[in-house]
């Protein structure tokens, strides 16, 4: 299943691969499914010695996804895409189990129709997107951004979204307004690792992030409600989620029902988890380390084994340094990590 | 209700523990370069092969409170082989790192080792669990008489760095790492009267 993309004009030919690639997804799941989480072993029995906590459903069914239209990255990005099989089999979404195959496993019946957005706070327009608005609202466009997560492993999406600055503009914004606050669904029912403590990781839910409404304006700040050419799946945060790629990929909440316009800066899930180890800005820096762990390179996921890994240099601002330094002119970014 | 085990059946059992102990580990790598195991193969490997030496480090330490009592002396025949895949296991995690996540960037290992105090705390179980496997050859074991209990109780301590390293390495789901703290736990509550001697005589001097 190797996915080679050279240039731009070949990620937009995705349809034979995608239906492959897709396939396979679906045998991968299933097999996760079977083997169960992080068990690799192919009987149960085995399994007690070695994994005393492995156990997993096998989904029902694939959550549906479906095709979108939008205009395709014009851009001349270089980097090679991770393959579809991999950014949605390979997530960090605590709601659906702390390990990185379950959100795949156990998200797949997750409702998205109907949803509801909300952008509310100090705006004149508050404004509630329901489930095909957030698909008819504003133009679809596709970007390839790199995603670096705070475990120090990357991948190259295909994501298809809007601006987050051209929603912020539809609510005019009050001067009053100096943040945004984000929050994730909170439905325990649909969201098992809201029920429990164990799949959840102990985050008091729901999942909130925030950005400051310059970062917000930013016009690499997306909200992404597809990748690959179709709607997201749940497991990368259905139907709506933003994506920040020069920050840590936390920052990057999932499954988005509101946004509030804020005058003081909004408490986020992993800060008030963790103080010393996650900031509020959370840009991607290699010269400021995790207390538990190197920030300076990373590992990118693209095709192959074990034996095609690929370890690279981080880049300040995961690379879009160009684009968004001149937001923390003057900072010191040690202290604002 | 002292079971016996016939010295015929011991070959056989002790195959089983083999097939046991080897088919996982050929089945991970088997996965890992077919790039079968998800998204990201290295934490896979890193992953299991950390918490399947945990595991066995912490069955080693069952084996003589169920021998003793439940009179399973067979058991004790068993402990062995069980500590070297304990060993096995943990040196396929420590490579994995190595290999696959610093990817032979010798320096930044050297780096993470000293830096990270998780880490720290695991290369020391894993050094002193080096000084074990190598111990448990007949020979030396003769060779060093009483010292080699001496050296060989240090297992209560490699248990304990490898769950601390756990519960260090996790980002917030510390429900599992707590578990095995409590097995831990346990198999130190059942050598209560051994540590309370080691106790009465480090306080008597």
């Amino acid at each position: 299943m190797i996915i080679k993309t050279t240039s731009v004009s070949e990620c937009k030919e995705h349809t034979i691969t995608d239906e492959n690639v897709y396939h396979q997804r679906r045998e991968l799941i299933k097999k996760m499914g079977f083997l169960g989480a992080a068990s690799l072993l192919s009987s149960p029995a085995s399994a007690g010695i070695l994994d005393i906590f492995g156990e997993e459903k096998t989904p029902e069914a694939l959550f549906a996804q479906n095709n979108l239209s939008y205009a395709a990255e014009k851009g001349g990005f270089a980097e090679e895409l991770t393959p579809e099989a991999k950014i949605t089999s390979h997530n960090n979404f605590y709601e659906f189990g702390v390990e990185k195959q379950q959100p795949a496993a156990l998200s797949q019946s997750f409702k998205v129709d109907p949803w509801q957005l909300k952008i509310s706070g100090e705006v004149e327009n508050p404004l509630t997107l329901g489930y095909d608005d957030l698909y008819s609202s504003f133009d679809l466009e596709e970007r390839i951004y790199r995603l670096r997560c705070v475990e120090a492993w990357s991948m190259v999406v295909p994501w298809i979204g809007f601006s987050l600055a051209e929603l912020v503009k539809k609510a005019k914004p009050t001067s009053r307004a100096k943040y945004l606050a984000f929050e994730t669904l909170y439905d325990p029912v649909q969201m098992p690792g809201q029920r429990s403590r164990r799949l959840g990781g102990g985050i008091d839910y729901p999942y909130v992030e925030g950005l400051r409404i310059d970062e917000a304006m930013n016009p690499l700040a997306l909200m992404s409600v597809g990748l690959y050419g179709k709607t997201l799946p749940p497991q990368n945060g259905a139907p709506i989620r933003l994506v920040v790629p020069w920050k840590y990929g936390f920052k990057s909440i999932k499954s988005v029902v509101g946004i509030k316009f804020v005058e003081k800066k909004p408490p986020t899930t992993w800060n008030l988890l963790a103080a010393n180890e996650y900031g509020f800005y959370a840009n991607v820096n290699p010269a400021v380390d995790h207390p538990r762990w190197s920030q300076a390179s990373e590992r990118r996921i693209t095709t192959g084994g074990i034996f095609a890994q690929n370890r690279i240099p981080t880049l300040p601002f995961n690379g879009y340094g160009e684009q968004v330094a001149d937001l923390y002119s003057g900072m010191n970014l040690r202290k604002y990590y | 209700m002292a079971i016996t085990v016939s010295q015929k059946s011991i070959p056989y059992l002790k195959a089983l523990v083999h097939l046991a102990a080897l088919y996982p580990l050929l089945n991970l790598y088997y996965g890992a370069v077919t790039d079968q195991l998800g998204g990201d193969p290295v934490e896979a490997v890193i992953h299991f092969t950390g918490i399947g030496a945990l595991n066995l480090v912490l069955i080693s330490l069952l084996i003589s409170p169920l021998a003793k009592r439940f009179k399973l002396s067979f058991l004790m025949r068993f402990r062995r082989m069980i500590g070297l895949y304990a060993f096995t296991y943990g040196l396929c995690h420590m490579l994995n790192f190595l290999f696959f996540e610093v990817q032979f960037d010798v320096r930044l290992f050297i780096e993470e080792v000293f830096e990270r105090p998780y880490i720290t705390v695991g290369m020391s179980a894993f050094l002193l669990l080096i000084a074990l496997a190598v111990t448990s050859i007949t020979k030396l074991r003769r060779k060093m008489k009483g010292r080699w209990q001496t050296l060989h109780n240090f297992t209560y301590l490699i248990a304990l760095l490898a769950v601390i390293h756990f519960y260090w390495s996790v980002k917030s789901e510390i429900i599992e790492p707590l578990i095995y703290f409590a097995m831990y736990a346990a198999l130190m509550g059942f050598r209560y009267k051994k540590l309370r001697g080691w106790k009465d005589k480090l306080f008597s001097r």
